[in-house]
């Protein structure tokens, strides 16, 4: 019985380790596995437009299998992955690309977060010279040597 | 006035999400905008729904304005959709086209003797590729082209009475304007 029990489990391991590299919806005549890994490479950078918050390669959706074979296709054709994701962009916007490319558009996206951290940074350096010279200021009205004041910052 | 900062960035977030919230409930977020309004319309040439030894092309359709509605047999929302066509696009005498996306034709014939045919030409896309240039991603969804080919709106989703009046007509009359 624990024997049984083990090897399920056993099997459902191994399913959800190795089962999802492997893993295609719609298996797709692959030549080899570098094509293989190029092709789930390429669609785990793009959005189905259906479930959006999917990538082309996991989606179920009707679309994203029409849109799979699609890349599979154009990939056949010689494209390069700048030229299918090219193709995508024209017709479904940069909302298809899982990484929003850097451009003016997008500019508040990519920087607001650095701005941030930078007025956070300038907020805490100001507090911490205040507090040093109020400390120093202290320090010398009670005339303690400044050396051996015991402040917490 | 020092003491107070934090408690005003508090507010300040507290109106960043609130703004939020708004936009979120007055913005359809699904929608994806296309980059292909102003741009020429896809090429394409699909085989007629009611005769596919005979197609429709882009070419054929140059020289005067037309919509494009995207629709299917399974498409639950074109079934709500179509009694609007029929009565309030239908009489603005724009020509209207049905693109049958990714539905055997036997099933739109089907669907179209039932609730009735109010498109001056049908074109099916089968397996769905012009559909895929046209960049639709969903059903129902429109595309007014104007005479020179060029996509001037485009509809994600049903056309609702009001929806025809707020958008679809300015576009129409923009088009009347650009023509003389």
């Amino acid at each position: 019985m624990m024997r049984r029990a083990l090897s399920i489990v056993t099997m459902m391991l191994a399913v959800a380790l190795f089962g999802s590299a492997a893993h295609a919806i719609d298996p797709l005549p692959f030549k080899d596995r570098a094509e293989e890994v190029r092709f789930q490479n390429l669609a785990r950078q793009l959005r189905c437009l259906v479930c959006q918050n999917q990538d082309l390669a996991d989606s179920d959706a009707d679309l994203a299998k029409d849109l799979r074979m699609q890349v599979f296709e154009m990939m056949r054709a010689g494209k390069s992955d700048v030229e299918i994701k090219d193709f995508l962009v024209a017709r479904y916007n940069d909302f298809v690309l899982y990484d929003p490319p850097l451009k003016p558009g997008t500019y508040l996206l990519w920087f607001t977060p650095f701005a941030l951290v930078a007025i956070g940074a300038v907020a805490v350096l100001r507090i911490l010279r205040r507090r040093a010279r109020a400390a120093v200021g202290e320090a010398l009205a009670r005339g303690v040597p400044i050396d051996n004041r015991d402040d917490d910052w | 006035m020092n003491r107070l900062l934090p408690l005003l960035g508090f507010f300040a977030l507290v109106g960043l999400l609130g703004f939020g919230i708004w936009w979120n409930t007055h913005h359809e977020t699904n929608e994806v905008p296309s980059p292909l309004i102003g741009k020429p319309a896809p090429e394409f040439t699909l085989p007629l729904l009611y005769d596919s030894t005979k197609s429709l092309s882009k070419a054929d359709l140059l020289g005067k304005p037309y919509l494009v509605n995207v629709f299917g047999s399974w498409c639950a929302t074109c079934q709500y959709e179509h009694p609007i066509l029929t009565a309030k696009v239908k009489p603005l005498g724009i020509k209207l086209i049905g693109m049958a996306w990714k539905d055997p034709p036997e099933d739109s014939k089907r669907w179209l003797a039932r609730f009735g045919d109010p498109y001056d030409a049908i074109v099916s896309d089968a397996d769905g590729r012009t559909g895929i240039d046209f960049g639709v991603y969903m059903a129902p969804e429109s595309f007014l082209v104007d005479a020179q080919g060029v996509i001037r709106y485009k509809r994600i989703g049903m056309f609702t009475p009001e929806l025809i009046e707020r958008e679809l007509l300015p576009e129409l009359a923009k088009l009347q304007q650009a023509k003389p």
